[in-house]
């Protein structure tokens, strides 16, 4: 055996010689792309660290709870409470979500079902293009576009309207309708979030056979019934995911929020009335704070950071369970 | 006599009835883009028989099949020109209803497609699209239905678990279920077994064959062998024209055309 094997090598041309230069140029390249990824892990744990740290003082001197649910935030007393900014973010994404989520599917449920091939490419380009727009071009559109508009026909009417009604009466009317405030900016958030939403829910549409869409328009479904009875239920947590994705995006982003909900320390009950998100709240202090007041809008970034981590983790785990039947 | 003739012998003689058609195709051209892929096609598909479409892949009998419930009109690019009349009415004119069309003629697909709804729901749910039902006489359509698939043993005490937790099979013959719940007249099935074992072929053959006293059924399949088991009739199809028709036992041991005859003994395809 032994001597088929040398026979069989002989036969052969000698190998190659490879200079040993090679095999270190790879080990380098090995190492450094290793470091690369390690890079995206320090940058993270650094980050959330930094947070920690920073916010410390006020989880110390306040105690998380206190610090939560407090709604007075006065710069000259020291005193400190996120609950305002906390309720204005979750307002604000609530609106986002209760518009943008039907407006997506529709988007969605029109691009993967009903369009004219014709129609298709430019739209689905177009919803693409909207999540390329800047934010800050967002927020400059909402104030002086939108926010004026929303002053005179939705505000304006609606104060009328509601003025003296029990419960719509404190959630719709505004006391000074200047059209910025936590509805205004929930409305520019669905903008934002339309396209993450419905480009992802189209992909996961797509991802499910033909030949169910087929069984279900083969026994007389409408389209209607084969999206709500079949699709819908098909993708099921995926298009959570979906929307969670949105969400977290919608719940952090700054500029454009900044520039039309208002920016009011104050909770107020109705959601025409100016308020804060936790993001615009550091944007707009972050620049002249100091002691524990920089501590606090540390504090507040800490709590938006792990908020938006946790929404997007669980998001991408429940997207990646588009299951086939 | 070769031996898929001699297989073909008892069905064929049972098929030779004087059964009226029930689905009348006439010059019935089809085109994908630009491509034909159906060239006038005239064929008669008679009442509760089974028709068998056999022909080597691309020749056009998948596309044919789908033309009786119009399922190709989902997709804009594709359209049949022609007469394909069923009960005196062309059904590819632009005024039919094609979702009450399609709650006629039911279809069967060669991959299992339980809808993600419970067993129950699977054929509860084509039924409440088209009718108003007490919830008894529901369930007793649910299950005549089941029984006729020849599931109901099997997932009588299941029927609130979803149906993509069946085998493979089982969730076909759900769909079959599903299928002859609406009580459609036609129902078309393509490659109904090419995804399963083949004791689940065996019970999905046993059903079409018991089927065929209520239903007109329409076959497409690959297996020579399995269209000499349970058609009536067949008809062959090659590059998207027919090259013959007739009944299963003729076509099997004594067709008239080389095309056909080098086919079924296996020369090519």
């Amino acid at each position: 055996m032994t001597a088929v094997t040398e026979r069989l090598a002989l036969d052969r041309p000698a190998p190659a010689v490879r200079p040993s230069a090679l095999a270190a140029v790879d080990r380098v390249f090995r190492l450094s792309a290793h470091l690369c990824a390690l890079l995206v892990l320090a940058v993270l744990v650094g980050v959330l660290a930094a947070m920690v740290h920073g916010g410390w003082p006020i989880f110390r001197e306040l105690g998380a709870a206190d610090f939560l649910t407090s709604s007075v935030w006065d710069v000259n007393t020291d005193r400190y409470g996120a609950w305002p900014a906390i309720a204005g973010t979750l307002m604000t994404a609530l609106i986002a979500l209760l518009i943008g989520v039907p407006v997506s599917l529709g988007i969605a449920v029109f691009l993967t079902e009903l369009a004219p091939p014709w129609l298709k490419h430019p739209i689905a380009t177009a919803v693409e293009l909207l999540a390329a727009v800047p934010s800050i071009i967002y927020g400059m559109w909402g104030l002086f576009v939108l926010a004026p508009l929303v002053a005179r026909y939705v505000q304006a009417p609606l104060n009328q309207v509601v003025e003296g009604m029990p419960i719509l009466g404190t959630i719709l009317s505004s006391q000074v309708p200047s059209g910025t405030g936590i509805a205004t900016a929930g409305v520019i958030l669905a903008l934002m979030i339309i396209p993450f939403i419905a480009s992802v829910t189209r992909d996961i549409f797509d991802q499910i056979p033909t030949v169910l869409r087929e069984s279900a328009y083969g026994i007389g479904c409408t389209t209607w019934e084969v999206v709500r009875h079949v699709l819908l239920p098909q993708a099921g947590v995926s298009i959570i995911g979906a929307i969670m994705l949105g969400l977290g995006r919608a719940l952090g982003e700054t500029m454009a929020v900044t520039f039309v909900v208002g920016n009011a320390n104050r909770l107020s009950a109705s959601i025409f009335d100016p308020g804060s998100t936790i993001a615009s709240r550091i944007a707009n202090e972050f620049n002249e704070a100091f002691g524990l007041q920089m501590n606090a809008l540390l504090a507040l970034g800490c709590v938006l950071f792990l908020v938006t981590f946790a929404i997007l983790f669980v998001a991408r785990l429940l997207i990646a369970r588009v299951r086939a039947p | 006599m070769t031996p898929l003739a001699a297989m073909a012998e008892p069905g064929a003689a049972r098929g030779k009835t004087d059964a009226p058609v029930r689905i009348a195709c006439r010059d019935l051209n089809f085109h994908y883009g630009a491509s034909r892929a159906l060239k006038d096609i005239t064929l008669d598909f008679y009442d509760r028989q089974v028709t068998a479409l056999i022909g080597p892949s691309g020749c056009g009998k998948s596309t044919l099949l789908r033309c009786f419930n119009r399922i190709y009109s989902l997709y804009p690019e594709q359209r049949a020109t022609g007469e394909i009349i069923l009960d005196g009415r062309n059904i590819l004119s632009p005024s039919v209803d094609v979702n009450e069309l399609r709650s006629r003629v039911g279809m069967v697909f060669q991959k299992p497609t339980p809808f993600p709804m419970s067993i129950y729901d699977n054929v509860a749910f084509g039924l409440r699209l088209y009718e108003r039902l007490p919830r008894s006489e529901l369930d007793g359509r649910v299950e005549a239905a089941l029984r006729r698939a020849a599931l109901w043993d099997e997932v009588k005490d299941k029927l609130k678990e979803p149906g993509t937790g069946l085998s493979g099979g089982q969730q076909q013959r759900l769909c079959i279920a599903r299928a002859i719940a609406q009580r459609p007249e036609v129902i078309l099935l393509d490659e109904p077994t090419s995804a399963l074992d083949p004791i689940s072929t065996g019970k999905i053959e046993e059903l079409i064959d018991e089927l065929r006293a209520e239903f007109t059924i329409v076959i497409v399949t690959h297996s020579m062998q399995q269209a000499a088991r349970i058609s009536q009739y067949t008809a062959f199809m090659y590059l998207g024209e027919l090259v013959e028709f007739g009944p299963t036992s003729r076509i099997f041991m004594n067709p008239r055309e080389k095309r056909t005859h080098d086919y079924v003994t296996g020369r090519f395809g």
